[in-house]
C-alpha cells in the first residue's frame, strides 16, 4: 500500500515522466525540421515542472516517501528547480545549433534531455543507495546517447565511447563502494547507514575501504583530478549543445549526491573523506588552472576551467567539519557556500556556452579561441555577455562568481586552522593563474581584429534568454544576498531534518 | 538617495546607458551625452563641500543599508577629511578626460566614454566605502574597465600592458581579500572598517595583515620595487587612460594605507615604518634619477609619478601631522599635475604620433599658447612655490625633518631631481629652434584643448596659492588618525 505522501514526494517526477513519453509519441507526427511542436511542448512541460519544484522548495518542508526511499527537502527541491531551468535554457540555446547539424531529424534530443533530467531528479531526491545509483544510471545513459547522437561524426563518436567506458568504470567504483557499506552496515537507507556508523561499533577499516571507492566514483562524476581525464575530451568532442547538457544541469545532481552520500550518510567518517577531498581539490585547482593556459580550443579550455572550479566546490565541501568535530553552523555555512558556488557556476556556464553555440554556424564550429576574434566589433551584446561570464568565472567583482569564491574562502578561513588558511591562500593564487586564461579570451574578443565581418544573428528566443542570462550574472553580482540566503536556508532546513 | 550614492551612481548610470544604447553611428551624440553625464556627476559632488563640517573627524554624509545579509555586509558610505577631496577630484578629472578625448578617440566612442564614466563611479565608490567588502568590490571592479581601455585604445604594445596591469594588481588585491576575510572572522563577523580599527590584534596577526595590505596597496601606488608595471602601462594606455590612472587610480593605493594599514595594524605600521620610509626614499631618489634618462615622454612622466607617490608614502610613515597632511595634499596636487602632464603629451601625440623626446624640439615656436601651459605644469611637476606641486612636497619635507633630519635631507633632494628631469624634458621638447618638419607643421591648440588646459591650470595655481581649503578639511581627521596610530592594539 503506497500512501499519499509517497505520491506527493515524486509528483513532479511523475509529471515529467508521463509528459516525456507523450512528447516522444507526439514527436512521431511532427514534420517541421526545427521540431517546433516538440520544442514548445518540452518547454511547457519543463516550465510546469520547474514551477512545481519551486513551490515544493519554497514551502521548505521535508518529507519522505516510499518507505524512506526518496526524500523531498528544500535543498533537493531547489536543486531540481534550478536543474529544470538550466535544462530549459540549454534547450533554447541548443535548438538552432542542433537543427543545423541534422540532430533534429527525430525528437530524440528533447526526449533524451528530459530523461536525463528525470535521472537528475531521482539522484537529487534519492535517500537510498540504490535509488541514487538508478538515477545516476538514467542520467549517464541518456548522456552517452546524446554525446553519440551525431553518428557520422568521428570525434563525437570517440567522445561518446570515452564517456561511456570511463563513466561505466566510475559507476562501478561507486557501486562497489556502496556495496562495501551495505555489507558493513546492513542497510541501503542513508539514514540507517548514518546511525549504524555513528554508533561506532562497526569496523572502521571496512567503512573507510567503502568510502575510498565512493569518493573515487563521485570524483569521476564531478571531474576532479586525478579522475578528470574524460572531461576535456568529452567537452571538446561532444556536439557543443550536448557539452552544455553535460556541463550545466547535471552539476546540480552531482552536488546533491555528494551531500546525500558524504554528509547525510557518512558524516561520522568526515575525517576520512575530508582528506581525500582536500587532495582532490588541490589537484583540481592546480591541474585545471595550469592545463587551461595551454589550450587553444575554447571548449577544452572551459573543460579545464570546470575542473578548477570543481576544486573550489570541493574546498567548500571539505571545510564543513573542523578536526572531526561537527558543528552545525560551520557545516551549514560551508555546504551553503558550495551550493551557491554550483548555482553560480552553472548560471555562468550556460551563458558562456550559449554564446559559443550562437557563433557556430552551419558547417562551422566556433570553438577555437581564435574564432572569437573581434567579437566586440561584430556584436557588442554577445561579446559583453561572454566577457561578463568570463570575468565572473575568474572571480572578479562585481560579478556573481566573486561571491561564490568569497563564500568558499570564508568557509575555509572561519575554521581558523592553519592548514585551511594555507589552502585558502593557495586557492587564491590559483585563481590569479585562472584570471590569465579567462582574460586571454576577453583579449581576443575585444583587442583583436575580427577575421570575418559576418554579423551575428540569433532567433528571438535565444537572444532574449541569452541577454537575460548575462544580465543575471551581473545583477546577482550586484545583489547576491537573496540567492545566498536561499542556499543557506535550503541547506539549513535539509540538514536539520 | 544620499549625495555620495548620487556621486557614485550618476556616472555609472550614464556609462551603462552609453554602453547599452550607444553606437558608432551616433558618435557625436555619444560624446555630448558622456559630457552631460560627467558634468552632472561633478555637479552632485559640489554640495558635499558646502555641507562638509570642519573640525570633526567623524564620518559625514553617512549612508548605511544591509547589502548581503548572510555575511553581514553593508552598503555603508561616508567620507571624512582624508577621503573627502578625492570624490570631487575624481569627478573633475572625468570631465577633463571626456573633453580631452573628444576628437582623439574615433573608434567605438560609446564604449570608451561608457568605460570612463563607469570607472569614475567605481573609484568614487572606493573612496566612499566604509565597509571592507564594499571597498574591495569597488577596488577590484575598477580593473575591468581599465583593462578594456588599455587593451582596446592603447598603443602598439597594448596587450602586454593590459595583462601586466590586470594581473599585477590582481595578485596584490587577492592577498588583501584573504586579509579582509581574516579580519571578518577575528571581529566575529563584521566587515565594518571602523570596527576593525578598534580590534585588538596580536603582533603576528598585525604583521601578516600589514604585509597583505602592503601587497595590494604598494602595487597600486606603486612603490619601488613593485612599480615596474606603471611605465609599461602608461606608455601604452590612451591619453585619457594615462590621465585617470595617474591622477586617481594610484591614489586608491595610497588611500588604502591610510584607511586600512595604519589604523588596523598600528603596531606593525610603526615597526615596519623604516622599511616603508626606505622604499619611499628609493622611489624619490632612484626613480627620480631613472626618470631623467628616459627617451619617451610618457615614460618619463610615469617614473616621475612613482617618485611623487614616494613622497606620499614617505609622508604617511613619518607619523606626524605635517607628513600625513602633506602626503594627502600631494595626492590631490599630483592628481591635477599628472593629469595635465599626460594630457599635454596627448596633445602632441595626437598631432605627431610620437612620444619620443627626440622627435620634437622648438615646439614653442609653433605652439606658443600650448607651450605656456606646459611650462606651468612642468613647474608644478618640479614643485615650484606657488603651484600645487610645491605645497605637499614642502609639508612632507618639513615633517620628515621634524622626524629625522637625514630623512628630510634625502627627501629634499627630490626637488633637485624633479627640476632636473622636468625642465630638461621641457628644454628638449619645447625650447630651441624648430626641430623638424613635423614640428614646423604643428597647429596650436584649439579652443577645446585650451579650455581643458585652462581648467587644470586654474586648479594647479589655486591649490598652490591658497591651499587652506584643502588642509582645513583634513586637519581633524589626520589628527584623529595619528592619535589612533600612536595607541598600541596589542593585547
Amino acid at each position: 500500500m503506497i500512501d499519499n505522501i509517497s505520491w506527493l514526494a515524486i509528483y513532479p517526477e511523475i509529471v515529467l515522466l508521463v509528459m516525456t513519453c507523450v512528447i516522444a509519441l507526439v514527436d512521431l507526427g511532427v514534420k517541421s525540421p526545427q521540431r517546433t511542436a516538440t520544442y514548445v511542448l518540452s518547454m511547457l512541460t519543463l516550465a510546469v515542472v520547474a514551477v512545481l519544484q519551486g513551490v515544493y522548495a519554497s514551502s521548505g518542508n521535508t518529507f519522505y516517501g516510499f518507505g524512506n526511499m526518496v526524500v523531498s527537502d528544500a535543498m533537493g527541491n531547489w536543486l531540481k528547480c534550478f536543474a529544470t531551468v538550466a535544462m530549459m535554457v540549454t534547450l533554447v540555446y541548443s535548438r538552432p545549433y542542433a537543427a543545423d547539424r541534422s540532430m533534429l531529424r527525430g525528437g530524440e534530443m528533447f526526449v533524451l534531455a528530459m530523461f536525463s533530467l528525470l535521472g537528475m531528479f531521482i539522484m537529487i531526491g534519492g535517500n537510498n543507495f540504490l535509488i541514487i545509483y538508478l538515477g545516476l544510471e538514467l542520467l549517464t545513459l541518456s548522456g552517452y546517447a546524446l554525446v553519440g547522437m551525431r553518428r557520422d561524426n568521428a570525434v563525437a563518436t570517440e567522445a561518446a565511447m570515452k564517456y561511456f567506458v570511463l563513466g561505466a568504470m566510475a559507476s562501478g567504483f561507486l557501486l562497489y563502494g556502496l556495496s562495501m557499506l551495505y555489507g558493513a552496515t546492513g542497510s541501503l537507507d542513508i539514514g540507517e547507514v548514518f546511525k549504524a556508523i555513528d554508533s561506532g561499533q562497526l569496523r572502521h577499516q571496512v567503512l573507510v575501504f567503502g568510502v575510498v571507492f565512493i569518493v573515487a566514483g563521485l570524483a569521476f562524476k564531478l571531474g576532479a583530478v586525478p579522475f578528470h581525464m574524460w572531461v576535456p575530451d568529452v567537452y571538446q568532442g561532444a556536439p557543443t549543445a550536448v557539452t552544455l547538457m553535460i556541463a550545466g544541469a547535471p552539476k546540480f545532481a552531482a552536488f546533491a549526491i555528494v551531500i546525500r552520500l558524504l554528509v547525510d550518510g557518512l558524516l561520522p567518517l568526515a575525517r576520512d573523506w575530508q582528506q581525500m577531498l582536500a587532495v582532490l581539490a588541490i589537484g583540481s585547482l592546480l591541474v585545471g588552472n595550469l592545463a587551461a593556459i595551454a589550450q587553444t580550443n575554447l571548449k577544452r579550455m572551459l573543460a579545464y576551467s570546470t575542473i578548477a572550479q570543481m576544486g573550489f566546490v570541493l574546498l567548500g565541501l571539505m571545510s564543513g567539519v573542523v578536526s572531526g568535530h561537527v558543528d552545525a553552523s560551520t557545516a551549514e555555512a560551508a555546504y551553503a557556500a558550495s551550493m551557491f558556488y554550483i548555482v553560480t557556476y552553472v548560471l555562468t556556464t550556460l551563458a558562456t556556452f550559449g554564446v559559443i553555440l550562437l557563433l557556430a554556424r552551419e558547417g562551422f564550429e566556433s570553438e577555437e579561441i581564435a574564432d572569437m576574434a573581434g567579437l566586440n566589433q561584430r556584436s557588442p551584446l554577445y561579446a559583453g555577455v561572454l566577457a561578463v561570464c568570463l570575468f565572473s568565472l575568474a572571480g572578479i567583482p562585481p560579478l556573481v562568481g566573486f561571491y561564490a569564491k568569497l563564500a568558499v574562502l570564508q568557509a575555509l578561513l572561519a575554521s581558523g586552522q592553519t592548514a585551511y588558511i594555507a589552502m585558502a591562500v593557495f586557492a587564491v593564487l590559483m585563481s590569479l593563474i585562472g584570471a590569465f586564461y579567462y582574460l586571454r579570451v576577453v583579449k581576443v574578443m575585444y583587442f583583436d581584429e575580427p577575421l570575418t565581418a559576418t554579423t551575428v544573428s540569433a532567433p528571438l528566443d535565444v537572444r532574449m534568454v541569452l541577454t537575460l542570462n548575462g544580465a543575471l550574472v551581473l545583477i546577482l553580482g550586484i545583489l547576491p544576498g537573496g540567492l545566498m540566503s536561499l542556499c543557506a536556508d535550503a541547506i539549513m532546513r535539509s540538514l536539520a531534518s | 538617495m544620499g549625495l555620495l550614492s548620487l556621486a557614485i551612481w550618476t556616472p555609472i548610470a550614464f556609462g551603462a546607458l552609453l554602453l547599452a544604447f550607444g553606437s558608432d553611428k551616433h558618435a557625436g551624440a555619444v560624446r555630448w551625452l558622456a559630457l552631460i553625464g560627467a558634468l552632472i556627476g561633478f555637479a552632485v559632488t559640489l554640495p558635499l563641500y558646502e555641507g562638509f563640517k570642519l573640525g570633526t573627524a567623524a564620518m559625514q554624509f553617512v549612508e548605511k543599508a544591509v547589502w548581503i545579509e548572510g555575511f553581514n555586509i553593508h552598503y555603508h558610505l561616508g567620507v571624512d577629511g582624508i577621503s573627502f577631496w578625492f570624490v570631487p577630484l575624481t569627478a573633475f578629472i572625468t570631465v577633463i578626460v571626456v573633453i580631452a578625448s573628444w576628437e582623439s578617440i574615433t573608434e567605438r566612442v560609446y564604449q570608451y566614454m561608457g568605460a570612463f564614466l563607469i570607472l569614475s563611479g567605481l573609484m568614487i565608490g572606493v573612496f566612499a566605502s566604509l565597509d571592507g567588502m564594499l571597498f574591495y568590490v569597488f577596488f577590484e571592479a575598477t580593473l575591468i574597465p581599465m583593462y578594456l581601455i588599455i587593451g582596446i585604445w592603447g598603443g602598439p604594445n597594448k596587450i602586454y600592458a593590459a595583462f601586466k596591469f590586470f594581473l599585477y594588481t590582481l595578485l596584490g588585491s587577492l592577498l588583501m581579500l584573504v586579509a579582509l576575510i581574516y579580519l571578518y572572522n577575528q571581529s566575529s563577523g563584521s566587515f565594518d572598517i571602523a570596527t576593525w580599527h578598534q580590534l585588538p590584534l596580536s603582533r603576528t596577526a598585525q604583521t601578516l595583515l600589514f604585509f597583505a595590505f602592503f601587497a595590494a596597496f604598494a602595487v597600486k601606488v606603486p612603490m619601488w620595487p613593485v612599480h615596474t608595471w606603471l611605465p609599461d602601462v602608461h606608455v601604452e594606455a590612451p591619453t585619457g587612460g594615462s590621465a585617470v590612472l595617474a591622477a586617481i587610480m594610484l591614489k586608491l593605493g595610497a588611500y588604502g594605507f591610510l584607511r586600512f594599514s595604519l589604523p588596523i595594524a598600528p603596531d606593525a605600521s610603526r615597526e615596519w615604518a623604516w622599511l616603508m620610509i626606505a622604499l619611499s626614499l628609493i622611489a624619490v631618489i632612484y626613480v627620480g634619477l631613472v626618470a631623467m634618462v628616459q627617451k619617451d615622454m610618457k615614460k618619463l612622466v610615469a617614473y616621475s609619478s612613482v617618485a611623487h607617490m614616494g613622497f606620499v608614502t614617505l609622508g604617511f610613515f613619518i607619523f606626524n601631522g605635517l607628513g600625513v597632511s602633506g602626503g594627502i595634499v600631494q595626492m590631490i596636487a599630483h592628481g591635477f599635475v599628472s593629469a595635465a602632464m599626460f594630457l599635454s603629451i596627448g596633445v602632441l601625440y595626437d598631432r605627431v604620433h610620437s612620444r619620443d623626446i627626440a622627435a620634437y624640439g622648438g615646439v614653442v615656436n609653433t605652439m606658443p599658447k600650448f607651450s605656456a601651459y606646459v611650462l606651468l605644469f612642468t613647474m608644478a611637476n618640479c614643485g615650484l612655490p606657488g603651484t600645487a606641486g610645491f605645497v605637499g612636497e614642502w609639508m612632507v619635507i618639513l615633517g620628515a625633518v621634524q622626524a629625522n633630519f637625514w630623512v628630510g635631507l634625502l627627501a629634499a633632494t627630490a626637488l633637485i631631481w624633479g627640476a632636473a628631469y622636468s625642465l630638461w624634458m621641457f628644454k628638449r621638447v619645447y625650447l630651441g629652434p624648430v626641430g623638424n618638419a613635423n614640428v614646423r607643421a604643428l597647429l596650436d591648440i584649439g579652443s577645446r584643448e585650451f579650455f581643458v588646459m585652462a581648467l587644470l591650470a586654474i586648479a594647479v595655481l589655486y591649490m598652490g596659492l591658497y591651499p587652506r581649503p584643502f588642509t582645513d578639511v583634513m586637519d581633524a581627521s589626520v589628527a584623529e588618525l595619528l592619535r589612533h596610530v600612536a595607541l598600541s592594539k596589542l593585547n
